[in-house]
């Protein structure tokens, strides 16, 4: 079998990777899953590369993952917690970039709370940039890991349901999760209240439902996603105890999946706000094992990025 | 000062006598169009040769931020005035949002003082319709009328109480100020900064609505039709405005409505590169709107083009999408977007597109001298290239700001040469 | 075409893993502690056919695993097709074991390096030896083969193609080819 080869500079979202593309870091992450396995957890494929980890929003698991990451690809990391005031104090994203771009590192972990940054810095520097989650748009590793945990589990996602459930319209996750898995074959649903769900999501092929119980229905996979207590501030809500009444997945409602259907969670966990504490850690969850394959799938994406033939 | 020009092929607007048969010689003395015929010749006149170009009335721009006095470093009094006159425009209108907010005469008399020492547009200070355009207390609009103001506006806030909307508008109708809307419900508009739709949701940005725009203009066109007073409705972008909007004129409702050459020539897919020239205020819409908004320019349901010219410097604007300020450049690229867009596919004829840029915003505003190349009339004038292309360059912008999403653009027809008052203000 | 010459058919293709199977028994005095790991991924199928030639000597099974040294590559950023990582899997322990690492062709001796890398990364083998099918020299390492199945002169511009039947779907053979 011969795979295909990639060929993105950057990784920024998931729009233009092919089905092919998402196979071979799938292939490549399982590679990479036995190499953390190991009692030596290193390879020395990136040696004398520099990944630098600019974070302009906090993020512990992410930006830990990606170190590990990196690390056990021999890269040096260097891990950047920007302030954000200090962008509105004149310094522009782009400058900061520029700056670290000086300095001669090979890629730049990017996450940032406004959608569209990495594109900026794709655009203003000469540097491999990976989106590391902006904004509400994009957060391509989490799908990537979240597609490898699905097909290892499950097999080719070709007519799968996948249900995502929750706060969709501030979901950087399920955005690129739609994508990636449409890509793949399966058939997405989202579910979620009224006001957290976004306009036009049809048009991307995704069937909407504000019923729980249909979305649910013969599902093989059900991912919840945080749903953060600020949107009740927000008036988004009337109430978090409404949110759970209507949207939590309890075990009781998870009978109306598939018996043997994945459960998903991108982390962190409001443990019986979005999902039951027993869901969460039943036997049907997968969430520990998600976080184990964002590390391959970040070195997949690491060393296909990072040690390509460069002009 | 004596001006004269020769082979003028002379194209007033639709509603101004449209385009004069044959070539005609225009003779212009101290700042009026005197004589209008064929073979004018006059010794001390300066003579321009108009031949195989085209002269227009010099444009008028209802709405542009000029942001002098406060933000000199985004633009002055005298950097738009190069732009505007770069852009044939010979009268523009200075939105309040300065710092301080034109909310006084001393203020009025401030930005007409500086445009004087400038002397190359006529620049009318719009006031506020509230003090510091905060939606409370009433400006003091006779005195702002004395000073010389035609109209009111917010600007950039939206007049969101109904009840104080309705004592600007008879206390404007008094003082003889027309009242401009800025339509946006800021509760709707949330803090959206694009186009609310299919595309804010690939691009996870937060949505503003068309309905943020419509409820207002709905509201003002029954407080229009109450209290039998004129509403002016700037930069419209929604193609349900425009249907209000057509509704309303057919019962004789006294609105107007003016529309942007970027709500015609773009539409929201322009923002998926994240450039931050893209963000304003409306957002770029669908292409269903822009096909509503040339039908509306098409019928006469939208009155007048504005440019909504915003400057910002590359620092304000070389941040993230979210954290950019709405806005984008517009003088310069205006009639060349009017002739690409309405003229040339058969939108607007030329003389229905010279309606829209001179005769119908003077109408609009009461500027009884301008907006028509007729004897006895202002000698402001805009002479064109109808046939020259040309590329919209960053380093060609006179505008102090380079915000511009149509860089790189060809464009045809160019402003070669703009009188005002009947001086010759820019030449190519 | 280039010109291409054969220098081994299926025979001696069969011959030259009997053969070293019995190098291999004889050096180490039979086969306990001895594993073999294959690199990918011609290797693997050779250490397959050595581990078949040895249990049919000895009665006994012996261990194999299979070793992917891209990681472990010096080239990485200098090949243009990048390759595809895939597992490494040696399912037992080396440390304390005799490892006969099996590849193809000996050229450079950077693809030993590698794998040699590779292995003392997965434990501490007390020894390691090493199998090819074909020598063909121009090594750019102190490395040599402790077993080779050929010896074969070549040119540096030359390729030498292996083909099995396991991995290429044609029968064995072994080939010299004129480089462009």
């Amino acid at each position: 079998m011969t795979m295909a080869q990639w060929t993105h500079k950057h990784l920024l979202d998931l729009d233009d990777v092919s089905r092919d593309e998402i196979e071979l870091i799938i292939e490549t992450a399982r590679s990479f899953k036995e190499v953390s396995s190991r009692e030596v957890k290193k390879v020395p494929a990136l040696r004398g590369k520099t990944v630098v980890l600019l974070f302009f929003e906090p993020s512990t698991r992410t930006r830990v993952s990606f170190e590990l990451a990196a690390k056990r690809l021999s890269a040096d990391t260097l891990s950047i917690a920007a302030n954000v005031s200090s962008v509105t104090k004149g310094e522009t994203v782009l400058d900061t970039a520029l700056n670290i771009e000086a300095m001669n590192v090979d890629a730049m972990v990017v996450r940032h709370q406004a959608s569209g940054v990495p594109q900026i810095l794709a655009k203003g520097t000469k540097t491999v940039i990976i989106n590391a989650g902006d904004g509400c748009r994009a957060h391509p590793t989490q799908a990537l890991l979240d597609v490898f945990t699905m097909v290892d589990k499950i097999g080719p996602l070709d007519g799968k349901k996948v249900t995502i459930i929750g706060d969709i319209l501030h979901s950087r996750v399920a955005r690129s999760n739609i994508g990636a898995l449409i890509t793949m074959g399966a058939h997405v649903t989202v579910c979620g209240p009224g006001t957290l769900i976004p306009l036009g999501m049809e048009q991307y092929g995704v069937e909407v439902t504000t019923s729980i119980d249909r979305a649910l229905d013969g599902a093989d996979v059900v991912m919840a996603l945080r749903m953060q207590k600020e949107r009740q501030q927000e008036l988004y809500l009337p109430s978090m105890t409404e949110y759970i009444k209507e949207f939590c997945i309890t075990s009781e409602r998870l009978k109306k999946a598939k018996p043997h259907a994945l459960v998903m969670h991108p982390g962190p966990m409001n443990r019986g706000v979005e999902i039951a504490a027993n869901v969460a850690d039943g036997a049907q969850s997968v969430i520990l094992e998600q976080v184990t394959n964002g590390i391959a799938v970040r070195m997949a994406v690491l060393y296909l990025l990072l040690s390509r033939k460069t002009e | 000062m004596t001006l004269l020009i020769k082979h003028a092929k002379i194209v007033n607007g639709s509603n101004a006598g449209g385009e004069l048969s044959g070539l005609k010689d225009i003779l212009i003395e101290n700042g009026k169009i005197t004589r209008i015929s064929q073979g004018l010749a006059n010794d001390d006149a300066q003579v321009i040769d108009a031949a195989g170009k085209t002269v227009m009335p010099g444009f008028i721009d209802l709405h542009v931020h000029l942001r002098e006095p406060g933000r000199e470093d985004k633009e002055t009094i005298e950097s738009g005035s190069r732009a505007a006159v770069k852009g044939g425009f010979t009268s523009i209108f200075a939105m309040p949002n300065t710092k301080p907010t034109i909310d006084t005469a001393q203020v009025v008399q401030f930005v007409f003082d500086q445009a004087k020492k400038v002397g190359l547009t006529n620049v009318y200070p719009v006031g506020a319709i509230t003090k510091n355009r905060e939606g409370g207390q009433l400006t003091e609009m006779m005195e702002l009328k004395r000073a010389g103001c035609l109209a009111v506006t917010d600007d950039g806030n939206t007049l969101m109480n109904a009840g104080l909307m309705r004592r600007a508008m008879d206390y404007a109708r008094m003082a003889g100020l027309l009242v401009m809307q800025h339509c946006q419900d800021p509760n709707l508009t949330a803090s959206g900064v694009m186009n609310e739709g299919a595309v804010s949701t690939k691009l996870g940005l937060k949505g503003d609505p068309t309905v943020a725009e419509t409820v207002i203009v709905a509201r003002d066109i029954e407080l229009a039709h109450y209290l039998k007073t004129p509403v002016h409705f700037m930069h419209m972008s929604a193609a349900r405005s425009v249907d209000l909007i057509r509704h309303a004129k057919k019962q004789g409702i006294p609105v107007t409505a003016e529309v942007m050459p970027h709500h015609f020539a773009l539409t929201e897919d322009a923002v998926r590169g994240f450039d931050t020239s893209t963000k304003m205020s409306p957002p770029l819409r669908t292409a269903a709107d822009v096909a509503a908004i040339k039908a509306g320019l098409k019928d006469g349901t939208i009155d007048c083009i504005a440019t909504d010219h915003a400057p910002h410097t590359h620092e304000d604007k070389e941040v993230d999408f979210d954290a950019a300020p709405p806005g984008l450049i517009g003088l310069e690229t205006a009639f060349g977007l009017v002739m690409k867009e309405l003229v040339a596919p058969g939108v607007l004829t030329l003389v229905q597109a010279v309606d829209k840029m001179s005769a119908a915003p003077a109408r609009i505003v009461g500027l009884s001298q301008k907006g028509v190349i007729a004897e006895g009339r202002d000698a402001d004038i805009v002479i064109v290239d109808l046939e020259k292309e040309w590329v919209v360059r960053r380093e060609d912008f006179v505008s102090k700001s380079k915000n511009s999403p149509f860089v790189g653009w060809t464009l045809k027809g160019h402003v070669v040469k703009t009188i005002c008052g009947g001086k010759v203000v820019y030449a190519a | 075409m280039s010109p291409i010459s054969k220098i081994m058919d299926p025979d001696q293709v069969r011959r030259a893993v009997t053969r070293i199977a019995h190098e291999i028994l004889e050096r180490n005095k039979g086969i306990e502690d001895v594993c073999l790991v294959g690199i990918r991924t011609r290797g693997v199928v050779l250490a397959q056919r050595l581990k078949e030639a040895i249990e049919e000597i000895e009665k006994k099974p012996i261990a194999i695993g299979i070793l992917d040294i891209n990681l472990y590559r010096d080239d990485l950023t200098l090949i243009a097709h990048q390759p595809v990582v895939r597992a490494t899997q040696i399912d037992f322990d080396i440390t304390d074991k005799t490892v006969v690492l099996v590849d193809d062709v000996l050229f450079t001796g950077r693809t030993i390096r590698a794998a040699l890398a590779a292995l003392i990364d997965l434990g501490r083998p007390s020894c390691i030896q090493l199998a090819v099918l074909v020598d063909r020299g121009h090594r750019e390492l102190p490395i040599r083969a402790d077993f080779v199945g050929k010896n074969v002169p070549t040119a540096r511009t030359q390729e030498v193609r292996v083909k099995l039947l396991e991995n290429d779907g044609v029968s064995d053979e072994v080939l010299i080819e004129e480089g462009r």
